[in-house]
């Protein structure tokens, strides 16, 4: 067993980790939890220390909130949908037996490596743009008229390019689980003559159950937070207002820092309360 | 899988696969094509797939015009830097949680964790302030720090995931032995833990270099990484697509070869654990 002189000094070297975490976190969140109960707009020289719940009240009260709000859990939800039913479909290809097998992983993977400003442009211009995007020809190959996705279909684009960065994150965490899967069961179950629906609903859905309530949760806590595609492509216009833009707009564009701020104390506690499910499931894994 | 499958039937699923794959790899495969073509060639309808003109002055212009070269080195000293600090500080805390733990580790590693899920909107102007009183705004200092908080959580578990499967017994036997922890560290751990330590880093690298919040809201110029300037190549619609590839091409193409390499590091890093 450890002594106690090695002891102290393992707290030693856990505290500079600790210590810089602590101040990460606590800091910038006090400094945003003051500023939410200010009246502080700098570009017009307003400031006033105390309002209150003013803000709070204002920012909830108003419509581009509850907008935002709707916006995002469309989003996220719509990206979760694609990403999941996606993954677990590929995963079950993928597991099967191929040639190739390692390139065609490195061919789905290689989405999440690209940068987000890079995969957001490029879709933007070069697949999504009326006039010169590859849908456009396709389109036109097929006499339709081409559509400009990023003004008629917004979200559905954002959802679509964020789908087409996280699909590889859910097939690869999937395929690991299912390669995981006692392959001994599922061959008992093939002999007694279980159709593949049944020994996919009865045998592999459960088994997965824990790696897509992890996918769901991780890429819930990534998605809420997603800037960069929004910032590219719409700049938050046609009703791509997420909760994480309004209130970077409410505090670098308009410079309210009192409302943006109370918004991001919003934006703290949804994000916590996902996080709280998350860390329940990685503790148990912690206990084996 | 064991079982054995009929030679048609594995045509099928790598049919079916090749097809899903290539897919989905196209717009990174139309990205690379792009950049070798010329401008007028880039808006060509119908747009044509391999049989063009190959040239590479996209790739001249693009480095010549726009300072391309320091977008890079930024983005290297900050992804890199980052994570050589975030691992001096995470491994003497990951290797004391796995090696020593105490009634509180559980916690403290969870509450690291958690410290990740805080929505970085929700402290953005503080940030801001923070790096106009240091006189940091728009520096490495500025960035580097912040890269590396964000991503010290991932880079603490990971190498306690790791160290945690080197067999105890082995460092025991060096402590009775009479080696001090110094020696303990240096001799008997480091070498175990290298791999785990290089795959930690690559995992981090790419992460950093990814990150499109930060980067985005804290620079402007001095210390800009290869994100804000893909994000400053909106330029006029349809003109440049050729030149937007080739800068894409080159800021992703790092970062693609070494995610290849770290596939099966990045299930471990990026669910803590939780999924094997």
């Amino acid at each position: 067993m450890a002594t106690q002189h090695s002891r102290s000094a393992a707290r030693l070297m856990v505290a500079p980790a600790v210590i810089l975490l602590f101040i990460w976190m606590i800091v910038p969140l006090v400094m945003t939890l003051l500023f939410s109960f200010m009246d502080y707009r700098p570009m017009r020289g307003v400031y006033d220390c105390c309002v209150g719940f003013q803000n709070y009240s204002r920012f909830m009260g108003s419509s581009a909130f509850w907008d935002s709000v709707f916006t995002t859990l469309r989003m996220v939800g719509g990206i979760l949908g694609i990403t999941v039913v996606g993954g677990v479909l590929l995963a079950l290809l993928l597991d099967r037996p191929m040639w190739g097998q390692g390139i065609v992983r490195i061919l789905v993977i290689a989405p999440f490596f690209v940068m987000p400003t890079v995969s957001a442009l490029v879709w933007k211009n070069m697949f999504m743009n009326p006039v010169n995007g590859l849908f456009a020809y396709v389109w036109k190959f097929f006499g339709m008229q081409p559509v400009d996705w990023l003004s008629q279909a917004p979200l559905f684009s954002i959802i679509f390019i964020v789908s087409w960065q996280w699909l590889p994150f859910a097939t690869l965490i999937l395929l690991t689980a299912i390669q995981s899967l006692d392959s001994e069961q599922m061959e008992a179950a093939e002999m007694d003559g279980a159709p593949v629906l049944s020994r996919f609903f009865y045998i592999i859905l459960p088994h997965l159950g824990r790696a897509i309530t992890v996918v769901i949760l991780i890429e819930t806590i990534f998605l809420l937070s997603v800037f960069a595609e929004i910032f590219v492509t719409t700049g938050g216009a046609f009703g791509t207002r997420t909760l994480t833009y309004l209130i970077y707009q409410r505090v670098i564009e308009s410079q309210n820092i009192g409302l943006g701020s109370a918004g991001g104390i919003f934006a703290v506690i949804l994000a916590n309360i996902v996080a709280l499910f998350l860390m329940r499931i990685v503790g148990k894994t912690l206990d084996k | 899988m064991a079982r054995a499958v009929s030679n048609r039937q594995k045509a099928y699923y790598t049919i079916a696969a090749w097809a899903v794959g290539l897919l989905i790899f196209f717009p990174i495969l139309w990205i690379i094509l792009t950049s070798f073509k010329t401008e007028a060639e880039a808006i060509a309808d119908p747009p044509s797939f391999f049989l063009f003109e190959w040239t590479t002055e996209n790739y001249g212009v693009v480095q010549e015009r726009s300072n391309y070269m320091r977008f890079l080195i930024n983005s290297v000293v900050l992804s890199v830097g980052s994570t050589i600090l975030g691992i001096l500080i995470a491994v003497p805390a990951a290797w004391s949680m796995a090696f020593v733990p105490g009634k509180r580790t559980k916690d403290v590693l969870l509450w690291m964790l958690s410290t990740k899920m805080m929505p970085a909107v929700g402290v953005l102007f503080p940030m801001v302030l923070i790096a106009r009183f240091f006189n940091i705004y728009d520096s490495y200092i500025m960035l580097i720090f912040v890269l590396m908080m964000i991503n010290l959580p991932i880079i603490i578990w990971m190498l306690y995931t790791y160290f945690k499967e080197i067999p105890g017994e082995i460092l025991e036997a060096a402590r009775m032995d009479g080696a001090s922890l110094r020696n303990e560290i240096i001799y008997v751990l480091t070498p175990m833990a290298v791999p785990g330590i290089a795959s930690t880093m690559l995992l981090n690298i790419i992460l950093a270099w990814n990150e499109a919040f930060w980067t985005l809201n804290l620079t402007t110029v001095n210390a800009a990484p290869l994100t804000a300037f893909i994000a400053s190549y909106s330029s006029p619609e349809g003109l440049f697509y050729a030149k937007l590839s080739a800068a894409s091409t080159m800021a992703i193409a790092p970062i693609l070869i070494m995610g290849w390499f770290s596939q099966k590091q990045l299930v471990r890093g990026l669910t803590f654990g939780a999924v094997k």
